[in-house]
């Protein structure tokens, strides 16, 4: 083994001679090949910055910050705000977590602390499935089946039960936020479980043996001991599927109801800023539309972009406190 | 007796999550199999959309879209993917490789459908008209993070040792790349290819205004084009019963196409390189 290593670090030696091998054996020249490859990556997500910005320039030039708090929406008269569909946005997505967070952290506590190791194997591979399914299946099945169970049973329980509060108020379409965020919270359940999975996975044995041995139910060394010291990785996966859940498109397009609407009322139908690209980019008429669509384009990317750094950075920080106190 | 009591409750409830969690899937194929699978049939596959209340209307213009998209992204995300990840994993320094990484997982973050307006500013706005062309860029850069991430990773899985006794027979670092590095990775790389196939084959959103749609067939690469994910979108949102049952049968197909190979893939290829290494 330390011998071979040793004639790798030579092949290595830098100097005229060695770069002449080098050349000559290929290796500069499939270096830079894949280099270019590489980089082509970066050139590609730099293309989209820059494609967003520059094509969005009339719209931001004609309504400036006025776009982010007009709620005016007429193609007609060429007036755009986007104040509904980031609302949506925000509202399905804010449904979705409530929803998801609580669901996935359950099933990943269950999967990494309780189950055995080949049951939690097969249940993860089932939910790596779940994962893969596309969304524009979640919203056939949101359009036929979930948006008549929320018109004819849910949303009228909702109505009875809670209908005290002004969220739950106004006539029940079936279509709507409520609706749109149910389907995003099936959507990203998968993700916040394989993440946290994989974090609750790495937390130290040390941690649940020492909170045993002090006389802690296997409940109370999870919850005290376990998951404290994943909750930085575990707010990561969080994260992570907000990011998901804010940039969704198909399946909150099929069941929001397509209305650019403000109101407290999560029963009614309302937009977002993903479906109303999918509904209205190609018929887009007008320099200004196409201008003002793409502006909120624009938004949806720096969105999604700050919420992934973060979750990046989260899960960066745990692992690597993770790997210093396993040595 | 407080403490057992909440400690049983507590736990009962972690195990129902991750039942609700995983019959959803049940619940899916399930409905997907007792709506469509009557719909699923010969003509499906091999006839176009008839005009609405004409009977056997198939898609066979919207599978084989969706083969032609599939083909460009594979040309556009596998040699970008694989080169680059080649690049990270044997040649990287310390800078060029963190940008990119960090890169290829903002790509990988960014919303499907701001994709679709990248390639229809690229490839749509300069020619003024809708094409498979289109449709495929915007699905090859979905691909380009998923493959470029698995092939470093894959690639770093390879033992030193392999690397070292290819160099020390007097090989040159990109023929033992070539020769001995890739070739022990290729399952694992294949996997990662198919894997990601299966994930762009689902996207609905970025080919609404790249792909567009297409009634007929679409000849060559400058058309627009029918796609299976679409077609389910515009069915299951138009009127007609008729168009719904057909949405129904396409789903059927699109999710038993993206399961099997994901079942495929992860239970048969994902075993080879472990065994190959043993």
């Amino acid at each position: 083994m330390a011998t071979a290593h040793t004639t790798v670090e030579s092949a290595g030696v830098t100097g005229p001679r060695a770069l002449l091998r080098r050349l000559t054996s290929g290796d500069e020249i499939a270096r830079l090949v894949t280099l270019i490859f590489a980089l082509m990556t970066v050139l590609i997500t730099g293309m989209i910055v820059v494609q967003l910005w520059v094509n969005s320039a009339e719209s931001r030039h004609a309504f400036g910050w006025r776009f982010f708090i007009s709620q005016e929406w007429d193609p007609v008269f060429n007036k755009y705000g986007a104040l509904p569909f980031i609302y949506g946005t925000l509202v399905t997505s804010a449904l979705g977590m409530i929803i998801a967070v609580p669901l996935g952290l359950g099933a990943a506590i269950f999967l990494a602390e309780l189950a055995p190791r080949r049951i939690s194997d097969i249940l993860t591979f089932m939910i790596d499935l779940l994962a893969a399914v596309p969304s524009v299946i979640y919203g056939l099945l949101g359009v036929f089946i979930l948006v008549p169970l929320m018109r004819t049973e849910i949303e009228p329980f909702l109505k009875e039960t809670l209908g005290f509060l002004p969220l739950f108020q106004g006539p029940a379409y079936g279509i709507g936020f409520l609706t749109a965020g149910l389907v995003l919270a099936v959507m990203i359940v998968p993700f916040i479980i394989s993440v946290s999975r994989e974090v609750l996975l790495a937390v130290p044995r040390e941690q649940r043996e020492a909170s045993l041995a002090l006389g802690a139910t296997r409940w109370e060394a999870t919850w005290r001991a376990v998951v404290p010291y994943a909750r930085t990785g575990i707010m990561g996966s969080v994260f992570l599927a907000l990011a998901r859940a804010l940039g969704e498109t198909m399946a909150v397009t099929m069941v929001v109801g397509n209305n650019p609407r403000i109101a407290a009322s999560l029963l009614g139908p309302g937009y977002s800023i993903a479906s109303v690209l999918a509904n209205e980019f190609s018929e887009a008429t007008g320099t200004l539309y196409l201008s003002a669509l793409i502006e909120l384009g624009l938004v949806l990317f720096l969105l999604t972009f700050v919420i992934n750094g973060l979750a990046r950075l989260l899960i960066v920080v745990t692992t690597q406190r993770g790997s210093g106190v396993a040595q | 007796m407080w403490r057992k009591t909440v400690n049983v409750v507590m736990l009962s409830l972690t195990g129902l999550c991750a039942l609700v969690a995983v019959s959803a899937l049940f619940f899916i194929l399930g409905y997907l199999v007792y709506h469509g699978g009557r719909d699923v049939d010969w003509n499906f596959f091999t006839k176009l959309p008839t005009p609405v209340g004409e009977e056997g209307g198939g898609m066979a213009n919207a599978i084989v879209g969706s083969g032609k998209l599939l083909l460009l992204a594979a040309l556009i995300g596998v040699p970008i993917g694989l080169l680059g990840g080649v690049y990270l994993a044997e040649f990287g320094g310390k800078t060029v490789p963190f940008v990119v990484r960090y890169t290829a997982d903002m790509l990988n973050g960014v919303p499907s459908i701001v994709i679709g307006i990248f390639a229809y500013a690229v490839a749509v706005m300069p020619v003024r008209h809708f094409s498979t062309f289109a449709g495929g860029v915007a699905l090859g850069i979905m691909m380009i993070p998923i493959v470029l991430r698995s092939t470093e990773e894959f690639l770093n899985g390879v033992p030193k040792a392999m690397r070292e006794g290819a160099m020390a027979l007097g090989a040159s670092k990109w023929k033992t790349i070539a020769t001995v590095v890739l070739p022990a990775a290729r399952n694992a790389i294949i996997t990662a290819v198919l894997l990601s196939l299966a994930r762009v084959a689902g996207e609905t959103a970025p080919l609404l205004f790249t792909a567009f749609g297409n009634r007929f067939w679409s000849p060559g690469w400058s058309q627009p084009t029918a796609s299976l994910p679409v077609m389910i979108y515009t069915y299951a949102v138009g009127p007609y019963d008729d168009w719904h049952r057909q949405a129904w049968a396409a789903g059927l197909v699109l999710l038993g196409l993206v399961l099997l190979i994901n079942v495929i893939v992860r239970t048969v290829l994902s075993r080879g390189p472990s065994a190959q290494r043993s």
